[in-house]
């Protein structure tokens, strides 16, 4: 995984709140069977829509999503991060993650930033008054600026850590083998297995 | 202190403590595997290079893409969509090379995921369950804890069988009380999704408790651990009892004579101390609680159907306000309307939600004797082949036939319409399913999330209706 440390690019306003993983990407678009190639579903009923954000200049060309309150709830569809990061988008900002999507944005290299709801208020005025303002999201700082605003934005040390430094949770976990060894051979045996 | 369910279950599978904001690393007892979810993990240990660690205690099935059609002597059709068969082929593919063991399309266990862990004894109390699906959370029902992660994570488990994990907080809904005639498990939870919101649950496990629990079959249960996710929950819990025992008796995989007792012991054990404490605490009474129905396009958004269409302009909160205008104008509903008026053209009986098989029975009872409505599709798609195998030893299937409704395959169908089963654009229907996010069931189609029994008794009106409405 890249390690992220800032990121510059066109903040693009949202103004939804619960913004599903349906909607981010819907069912029909989930079928391929790589990571790679899921921009094109991504909003899809959305930007069928011509006044959608993603549709008006110099928003399409945005990075740094600003959302509603309840970002990514719903189906737990990795797709919706690759999607996102698919289309450009390093950084999403809510006032509020569902759990999955933010455990498997950290995952991707994308950061959920989480602000205040009257800080997403802010941005939003900043990005509707003055289109195509670049924000700079620094994960060292944990801070969001755009302009003259500068507002902080929360995300756990974990996931911090391991977005600043780029690491693999698998190799991360793999320092744990014995452990693991170790658990096992305590489990009941009437616990089920699924062969035989 | 004591502990609460989650946190004994959580503390018992601890490989290693984390130390500060570090994740602890938990050990996964069950892991299932479905075709949507899972081609990119297998993609990613072929890259690394690494295998399977516990084939024994992974199972795969294949639900999201199957078709549901029947030919007229009653077999499966084969599946059409090239991209859908392509991915149920990678997922075979991926089972044999890997040693994961597959529930493909037509065997009698085949269905969806969350049913057939269940039904084959699987799923026992004070387990960790994993799964690439939010409706993991089902598995909840008999003291397990269960929970969907992401396709990362898919990997992460099929690698190490374990995930690294931040505890979560707890939170106690408690019911208590007799629920009336009518009132079923479904309604309890779309009430309290909408008492607390999609984003209610987040960051929590949700343990259901109270007396209105105890008397409800374990079909019932994981109805409402099934959507404890819609509340922004990442699991649901009831603690093991006599009916969750009693369930797991005789199951192909339940503990067998030489170990049911130990088993059983350590069951009891699976309860929330006299003295432990949640993070937060939700009452609902059960004898008030009625048929409930979603009007917009969140589960939150729900009233009982006696009531009538909300007005936006009432809403005090600005967001929610904004979400319940967009609502509107998508499900095409005016304020003022009585929920009662408003007309599908499908209704769906099915899912991990209510694809069971006390689910059947209670719609065949209201249908019985009745046809459906002209003009209305009615889809009955049971949970699993053992639910539709058993359904039509007890001739569910002729009355659904005799009523009009389509007698289907397993599978996941128009709950998200990844196969052929969808609302066409402008379509409404009453689901029994979980999501009524814009577009869930299709392009375009409006979703209001029911209860069976309402399912059915809308299929005969054509109008959302609970069966007292009918003659």
């Amino acid at each position: 995984m890249e390690p992220f440390v800032t990121h510059t690019g066109v903040g693009v306003p949202l103004r939804r709140s619960n913004v599903d993983t349906d909607q981010i990407i819907p069912a029909v678009y989930l079928k391929r069977v790589s990571r790679t190639g899921f921009a094109e579903g991504l909003f899809a009923a959305w930007r069928a829509e011509p006044e959608f954000v993603l549709n008006l200049e110099p928003f399409s060309g945005g990075s740094v999503l600003v959302a509603g309150q309840d970002f990514g709830t719903g189906s737990s569809r990795e797709h919706a991060v690759w999607a996102l990061a698919d289309y450009g988008f390093r950084v999403v900002i809510s006032s509020r993650f569902a759990d999955i999507f933010r455990g498997n944005a950290g995952k991707q290299g994308l950061l959920t930033a989480q602000c205040a709801q009257s800080d997403v208020e802010l941005i939003w005025k900043l990005l509707e008054s003055d289109p195509g303002t670049e924000l700079t999201v620094d994960l060292r700082e944990k801070t969001v600026r755009g302009k003259d605003l500068v507002v902080p934005f929360t995300i756990d040390d974990y996931t911090r850590w391991r977005l600043l430094e780029g690491l693999d949770d698998i190799a991360l976990t793999l320092r744990h083998a014995e452990s693991i060894d170790a658990f096992e051979t305590s489990r009941p045996a009437w616990l089920p297995i699924t062969t035989g | 202190m004591g502990a609460t369910l989650a946190e004994k279950v959580w503390d018992a599978h601890v490989v290693n403590r984390g130390s500060g904001d570090e994740p602890d690393l938990l050990y996964v007892d069950l892991h299932l595997v479905h075709e949507v979810t899972s081609p990119q993990a297998f993609d990613g240990l072929r890259l690394a290079q690494r295998r399977v660690r516990r084939p024994d205690l992974t199972l795969a099935t294949e639900d999201h893409n199957v078709p549901t059609d029947l030919s007229a002597d009653g077999q499966l059709l084969p599946i059409s969509d090239p991209v859908s068969r392509l991915q149920v082929e990678t997922l075979r593919r991926n089972c044999a090379e890997f040693g994961v063991p597959l529930y493909s399309m037509g065997d009698r266990e085949q269905g969806i995921v969350h049913i057939i862990g269940p039904q084959l004894g699987l799923t026992q109390p004070g387990m960790t369950v994993v799964c690439g699906d939010s409706h993991t959370s089902t598995h909840g029902a008999f003291g397990a804890l269960a929970f969907g992660i992401g396709t990362s994570e898919v990997e992460h488990v099929l690698a190490t069988q374990t995930l690294p994990l931040r505890r979560l907080a707890t939170m106690a809904v408690t019911v208590d009380g007799t629920l009336r005639p009518g009132v079923t498990s479904k309604d309890v939870v779309l009430a309290v999704i909408a008492q607390i919101g999609t984003g209610g649950g987040q960051g929590h496990v949700i343990e259901y408790r109270g007396s209105a629990l105890a008397g409800l079959s374990m079909e019932a249960r994981m109805t409402i651990c099934n959507m404890s996710i819609e509340a922004g929950a990442r699991a649901g819990m009831i603690a093991p009892d006599e009916t969750t025992f009693e369930y797991l008796r005789g199951r192909p995989h339940a503990p067998g004579d030489a170990g049911w007792d130990a088993a059983v012991a350590h069951w009891r054990t699976l309860r929330t101390d006299d003295d432990a404490t949640f993070d937060r605490e939700v009452v609902l009474e059960a004898g008030s609680l009625a048929p409930y129905v979603t009007w917009g396009t969140n589960p939150g958004q729900g009233l009982p159907l006696s009531a009538k269409v909300p007005d936006p302009d009432a809403m005090g909160d600005p967001n929610e306000r904004a979400a319940a205008r967009r609502a509107l104008t998508y499900m095409d509903l005016k304020p003022g309307t009585p929920l009662r008026q408003i007309a599908v053209d499908t209704v769906f009986l099915g899912s991990c939600t209510n694809g069971r098989i006390e689910d059947l029975r209670a719609a065949a009872d209201v249908l019985r004797g009745r046809k459906v409505a002209d003009g209305v599709r009615m889809l009955v798609v049971p949970g699993s082949m053992r639910v539709r195998t058993q359904a039509e030893a007890e001739g569910l299937h002729e009355v659904f036939r005799t009523a009009g409704a389509q007698w289907r395959s397993a599978g996941c169908s128009m709950c998200l319409g990844m196969n052929p089963d969808q609302l066409a654009p402008g379509e409404r229907s009453a689901s029994t399913s979980n999501r009524n996010f814009e577009g869930r069931q299709g392009k375009g189609g409006r979703t209001h999330l029911v209860s069976p029994l309402v399912a059915a008794a809308t299929a005969v009106r054509g109008r959302l209706s609970t069966p007292d409405d009918l003659d």
